[in-house]
């Protein structure tokens, strides 16, 4: 009879639910992982990863462009070939899909193919998944296990998130796109029309942008990545519209006509006027919501608010046994977020000593639009909002040697401090590569450094990490090169 | 590979000892089993056993070192066939041990609380530090770890970081616990509670909440004049009673019951005892009872009697013994220790006296092993010795009681309507009220008044 106990089963492989099983792994415990359509996850098919495999061709493409700035000189005209752009994007996804097949298979974690679902605290049916998959999928990883009961003494729900419909407008997968069509367009289209400007429609507007598309960003709020600092947000969007992408802002999608191969949008906007907007395709961008159903939480009594399971700082639901980490147990619904948010979950189930509860505010955010996007901690009028006496340091890429030189002295780094205690309160870039430049800035959050040990650290010269003590500089009035 | 010596921790609770002595020195081979080195933890001196052998590379904290950190690295030891280079290939790690030097031992300030209740902002365009935060140093000058915030904050509220406790890795000391302290209270060094050392009626009682640590060195110090003292700094023992009583009195709520026995009953029997005990053929007896080794019974039989009390507090459970380990306050010089007499209630009174004997001559020499003074579920600290008519102690956690022994002196009582003369013993019993209440307390202190008025019980 084929072992069917573990310690440990975590539904869901994306980065939250393998990164958990690893970890499990390493506390000695003996672990299972079901998933019914990808490891890896939305993250590594068809989120973070394939996305940035896009725009990295699209940033090839934006340089290539602008290569007799650079005193070079392409003979003929650069173009993007859809399919073959797709075809990389999907290479990269299947090679880091493989890669987790790989690592549960050396760190002895048992995949359990299918879709489960919880017939009492400690017990899963895995069945066939009731949802199709999207297409085209990877291949099946060798050596699953199959359709059966299992049980745990401890099960982590990792199911993810899926996108958000909007009703009235909700995707079709022809017209109306998410992201999971976004991704493998068979066509260019000659006009977009993207509903939404958080992280993923703000970086598939700029990808389509690149590719030449006629874009039309349609946000509610007042301004694109409506989660950073305003200052912050205003030049992103200077710079998307300088590269021809339109943005309307405080305005909403409130009615979308489809015709044959068309669609048009009604746009309407603060004052009450609606445009007609028309376009090939409408992107949905409009968030994502947990995947909490077909899982038996309801029959268990399992609490959830709003679209995601309720636990505690260690991902305890009410239910004894029954954990949730990721996107399903809450916002915000990063990838990086889940990780940390399951390893807190099974360092506490393996009583490794000195676990604490995840730092919410301490979570970096990272947007791969060009010009690139990226935070941590609080805004300067969240700071303020909470009572904080703040000083702010500013530093514009157009001062550093370093970004003069790649041609990209655009952007700005801002941090904000408490002026009393001189704790680093939050960090907001826009700019090249700020995407990898935050960490900085998140490694002083966690370490609790204050103004003092960032000003007493060195930044290697030449690089854009500069801007970065430049930035704690001028919030104390001593910024040099400016 | 030279193998690293790391500070061991040879009880379950120790957190870091002195290095008191090495026994070998750099070149010296060691075989596995040789003493290298002794430790003085809180309470005791042990000795530390090479795992391995080879040949002593460095010795990487000094004899005398205070406060090493449990699994600090202590010496390197090279296996056959390596030399001294071996220890700097060997990393960093080697090097930079957490251990603090012997020069940093006399910096014993508190820098955290030196600038007690400055709150000046950096102003802008100058240069307000010279350094970043500076590390401060415990007050036995070991490196206490903390997050450049959390000193920041710690200096402008003119907290003591010495006084906290820190949930960071690996004990670092972090904003929230800095945060946490000043809800509390803990840790508030002196200059903020100089009002109330100003008015002295009410000082002893604000002081234990708002102020565990005291008034940090230095300003303790500015009150006398240079040249008046002398500084003694202080050895394990004494930070480990000033801790675990100071955390005993802030989180243990206490309450008292006394009650006279009188002891004529007990005194003849114990005479009798003693009389009838055997001799060896150096005409020494076997035992000979003293008052204490009864009270220590007495005690165990009453823990037996009204189990209830035999109890220790933890925050989920009710934690039951089903013995009654007593333990017992032994004077020695520079503090005191508590060895513990275990299953008290099942051992004849001639081997609680022995054991006794045994302990109370090892914690002299301050030779106990940590099991034979950690622990232990009750307390009997005795003064009776130095006259003492009566008096209160502090419950020791893990212990919900323990019992304070007067001494027996002859006084009037009233037997049949009639003045009489007795020798009564005064004792108070100190509970920790969480776990042993009112009633329940008297309840124990009526057993134990049965068993020393009634001593033939004791023996059956």
């Amino acid at each position: 009879m084929a072992d069917t106990n573990y310690d440990v089963i975590i539904i869901g492989s994306g980065p939250g639910g393998y990164v958990t099983a690893i970890r499990a792994s390493q506390l000695g415990l003996k672990t299972a992982i079901v998933e019914r359509e990808h490891l890896g996850g939305i993250c590594l098919n068809w989120g973070c990863i394939p996305t940035k495999a896009l725009l990295r061709s699209a940033e090839i493409l934006d340089h290539a462009n602008h290569a007799k700035s650079f005193g070079l000189k392409l003979e003929g005209k650069m173009t993007a070939d859809v399919k073959d752009v797709v075809a990389r994007s999907r290479g990269v996804s299947a090679r880091l899909n493989g890669g987790i097949g790989y690592l549960m298979k050396k760190n002895k974690i048992d995949v359990i193919w299918g879709e489960a679902k919880l017939k009492s605290p400690g017990e899963i049916t895995v069945g066939k998944s009731s949802k199709p998959a999207v297409q085209p999928q990877h291949p099946v990883p060798k050596g699953v296990k199959g359709e059966g009961t299992y049980t745990a003494k401890h099960i982590i729900v990792a199911t993810g998130a899926r996108p958000r419909a909007l009703p009235g407008i909700e995707p079709d997968g022809k017209l109306i796109w998410t992201y999971f069509e976004a991704m493998k367009p068979d066509f260019m289209p000659k006009s977009l029309v993207v509903m939404g400007s958080g992280a993923i429609g703000i970086e598939f507007a700029s990808f389509y942008r690149s590719m030449g598309v006629d874009v039309t960003v349609v946000e509610v709020m007042t301004q694109v990545m409506p989660v950073e600092d305003p200052e912050i947000s205003a030049i992103a969007r200077k710079a998307l519209e300088k590269r021809g992408l339109k943005i309307l802002t405080e305005a909403k999608v409130s009615k979308v006509e489809k015709g044959s191969n068309s669609i048009t949008a009604h746009v309407e906007t603060k004052d009450g006027k609606v445009q007609k907007i028309e376009a090939d395709r409408l992107i949905s961008a409009v968030g994502v919501v947990g995947n909490i159903e077909n899982l038996g939480l309801e029959d268990l009594g399992v609490k959830t608010d709003r679209g995601c399971v309720v636990i505690d700082g260690y991902g305890k639901t009410n239910v004894p046994g029954l954990y949730a980490i990721g996107d399903v147990a809450g916002p915000p619904m990063l990838a990086h977020k889940a990780e940390h948010e399951g390893v807190i979950c099974i360092e506490k189930i393996a009583g490794v000593e000195g676990v604490h509860p995840m730092d919410k505010g301490k979570i970096p955010g990272c947007t791969y639009c060009n010009p690139q996007v990226a935070s941590v901690g609080l805004t300067e009028a969240k700071a303020k909002e909470q009572g904080r006496e703040v000083r702010v340091g500013r530093y514009s890429f157009n001062a550093n040697g370093k970004a003069i030189a790649l041609g990209e002295d655009n952007g700005m780094i801002k941090t904000i401090f408490d002026k009393k205690t001189g704790e680093l309160l939050g960090a907001h870039m826009v700019g090249a590569e700020v995407t990898e430049l935050i960490q900085g800035f998140v490694v002083a959050m966690n370490l609790e450094t204050t103004e003092e040990e960032l000003m007493h650290t060195i930044f290697p010269h030449p690089t854009l990490s500069e801007m970065m003590k430049e930035s704690v500089l001028d919030a104390y009035g001593r910024v040099l090169n400016a | 590979m030279p193998i690293n010596i790391t500070m061991p921790a040879l009880s379950p609770t120790m957190e870091e000892g002195n290095l008191a002595k090495w026994h070998v020195k750099e070149g010296d081979t060691v075989s596995a089993g040789d003493v290298i080195a002794e430790i003085e933890t809180d309470k005791a001196t042990m000795e530390v056993e090479a795992v391995e052998e080879g040949t002593v590379g460095k010795i990487v904290v000094a004899e005398g070192t205070e406060a090493v950190k449990v699994n600090a690295l202590i010496a390197i030891l090279l296996e056959d066939g390596e030399d001294a280079s071996a220890i700097e290939k060997s990393g960093d790690s080697a090097g930079s041990s957490e251990a603090p030097s012997k020069a940093e031992k006399s910096e014993a300030a508190p820098a955290a609380a030196a600038d007690a209740g400055s709150k000046e902002v950096i102003p802008v365009g100058t240069e307000a530090a010279s350094g970043p935060n500076p590390a401060p140093k415990g007050a036995d000058g070991g490196r206490i770890f903390s997050s450049p915030l959390a000193r920041r904050l710690a200096k402008q509220n003119g907290l003591d970081l010495a006084a906290l406790s820190g949930s960071g890795p690996k004990g670092r000391i972090v904003k929230s616990d800095v945060d946490a302290a000043l809800k509390s209270g803990t840790g508030k060094a002196a200059a903020a509670d100089a009002p109330k050392a100003a008015a002295p009626a009410a000082a002893p009682a604000a002081a234990p909440a708002a102020a565990p640590a005291g008034m940090s060195k230095d300003q303790v110090l500015k009150l006398f004049e240079e040249g008046s003292y002398e500084l003694e700094p202080h050895d394990g023992m004494r930070k480990t009673i000033a801790k675990r009583l100071t955390e005993s009195k802030q989180t243990i709520p206490h309450f008292y019951v006394s009650v006279d026995c009188e002891l004529d009953a007990l005194l003849a029997l114990r005479a009798q005892l003693n009389s009838a005990a055997p001799t060896d053929k150096d005409g020494k007896p076997a035992y000979k009872l003293s008052v204490n080794d009864m009270t220590i019974k007495a005690l165990a039989l009453s823990l037996r009697d009204v189990p209830d009390a035999n109890v220790s507090w933890t925050a989920d459970a009710m934690v039951k013994h089903k013995h009654a380990d007593v333990g017992v306050a032994v004077s020695i010089p520079g503090g005191l220790i508590t060895p513990i007499i275990r299953s008290a209630e099942m051992k004849p009174l001639s081997v609680i006296s022995n054991e006794m004997k045994d302990m109370g001559a090892r914690a002299k020499a301050k030779k106990l092993k940590p099991e034979e003074y950690q622990g232990g579920t009750t307390a009997v600290s005795n003064m009776g010795m130095m006259g003492v008519k009566d008096f209160s102690a502090v419950v020791n956690p893990p212990h919900a009681t323990i019992l304070a022994v007067g001494a027996g002196e002859k006084r009037p009582v009233v037997k049949d309507d009639a003045l009489a003369i007795a020798t009564v013993m005064t004792v108070t019993l100190s509970t920790d009220h969480r776990c042993v209440d009112g009633a329940l307390g008297a309840e124990l202190l009526k057993a134990f008044k049965g068993y020393i008025e009634n001593p033939m019980s004791m023996l059956v």
